[in-house]
Parts: structure tokens; sequence; C-alpha cells
């Protein structure tokens, strides 16, 4: 399918790699659909969630355990549920990144992270009750 | 909004399977006990809110260069 999108132009996206959030992300409640663009690259840490049904939504991601060393997801069974997670190698977890103007306060959120089951083609963004994990944790502190 | 007055050991029922139960009363802090099916979010208001903000202020501008950002944070990353 030709996707159109503010942020890369008029891409060329596999229909069957779209992957759905039953329940949008919060605060974009009615995206529903979501591309990963980038994922496949090895070496990258960070990478795009485009959404299919606001072209003018475009998330950058990144891969939380690359990040913040030690971070683990508690998977709640509702979550277990609701993404159809038969095989944990077949979920991935990323984290929302903001990048503000000042590229020093670049952060990212690792009290709500996004699953995919990447086999299913299912996503949610959880929110964990670990309640050491900030929801703002930037990464220029982090070296 | 409908407000309700309950006492401590009270409860009450949203639709025929949510009970709230205020389980006890210190000051100004009331505990709350909640049953609910487990499809039912539910998430203290604040951190919710937050994170829905962190949601919308995390759109990708059209300048994004994500590249730069790879190479920013691994480098730093090899040190």
């Amino acid at each position: 399918m030709q996707l159109e999108t503010a942020h890369f132009g008029v891409i060329d996206v596999d229909e069957d790699e779209f992957i759905y959030f039953p329940e949008g992300i919060p605060g974009f409640e009615n995206s529903k659909r979501y591309a990963l663009i980038g994922h496949d690259a090895k070496d990258s840490v960070f990478f795009w969630l485009q959404s299919v049904d606001m072209p003018e939504l475009c998330f950058v991601v990144a891969d939380p355990f690359m990040i913040y060393e030690g971070y683990a997801v508690d998977v709640e069974d509702e979550d277990v549920e609701s993404l159809e997670i038969t095989d944990p190698n077949k979920v991935i977890t990323l984290t929302i990144v903001i990048i503000p103007k000042n590229i020093n306060e670049v952060r990212v959120n690792l009290k709500a992270p996004i699953l995919i089951n990447v086999e299913k083609k299912l996503g949610k963004q959880v929110i964990q009750k670990n309640e050491s994990l900030p929801i703002r944790y930037y990464l220029s502190k982090s070296n | 909004m409908l407000v309700l007055t309950r006492k401590k050991g009270q409860a009450l029922m949203i639709g025929h399977d949510i009970e709230l139960s205020i389980i006890d009363i210190q000051g100004d802090q009331v505990r709350i006990g909640i049953n609910a099916p487990k499809n039912v979010a539910i998430h203290r208001k604040e951190i919710y809110e937050e994170i829905r903000k962190e949601n919308l202020s995390a759109i990708a501008g059209k300048n994004t260069d994500i590249q730069a950002l790879n190479e920013k944070f691994r480098k730093k990353d090899e040190k």
C-alpha cells in the first residue's frame, strides 16, 4: 500500500506488516495502525513508528534495553491476553523518544514502553507499575 | 459529575462488574479497593495524564534526523 506520510512523503508499505493498536496510543486514541520503519537495520538504536491512520503522526522509538542497562518489563496477564502473546521471543519492546530542539534534552519514556507482538502484529503502550522507572529518562545524563 | 457520599467499609458498583470499596480514610487520604475485570485498565490519573502528555510532545518534527541520533548516542556508548 502507498502510504502518505508527512515525514517520508509517499512510501510503500506492505499492509501485512501494519501493527494494530486496538486502543491506540494515549493521546492518539484514533490512530490504530502503525508501521515500523527502519527496525531491520541491525546497528540502529533509533527508528520510526509511523501512523498509518494519521500521516502527520510519526514517533521516534528506540530499543530501551540498549539505552538503559538492566531494563526489565513486567507484562501483565491482561496484556499477554490482549496482545495474544504465546511466544515471548516474538515480542519486541520499544520506548518512545522525545526530541526537543535541544538535543541534550532527548529523553525516553521508560515508564510506558510499547510492546509489539510481531507475530500477531498487535501493539500496546503499557504502563509499568515499577515506581522507579522514569517517564522522562534523559539520554545525555546516562553517559 | 455524580457525587455520592460513602463511609469507610462501604462500596459502590459501576455497571455490574466494577466494584469500588472505601477501605480506609485517614485525614485527607482515602484508600480505595477496586475489583474490575482484567481488561479494564486502572491507573492513577496523574501518571496516565503525564504519559499522554509525553506522547503528545513526541510527534517527530519534519526535520528529525535519527541518523544523527544514532551516531551521537552510539558514539557515547563506545567511550
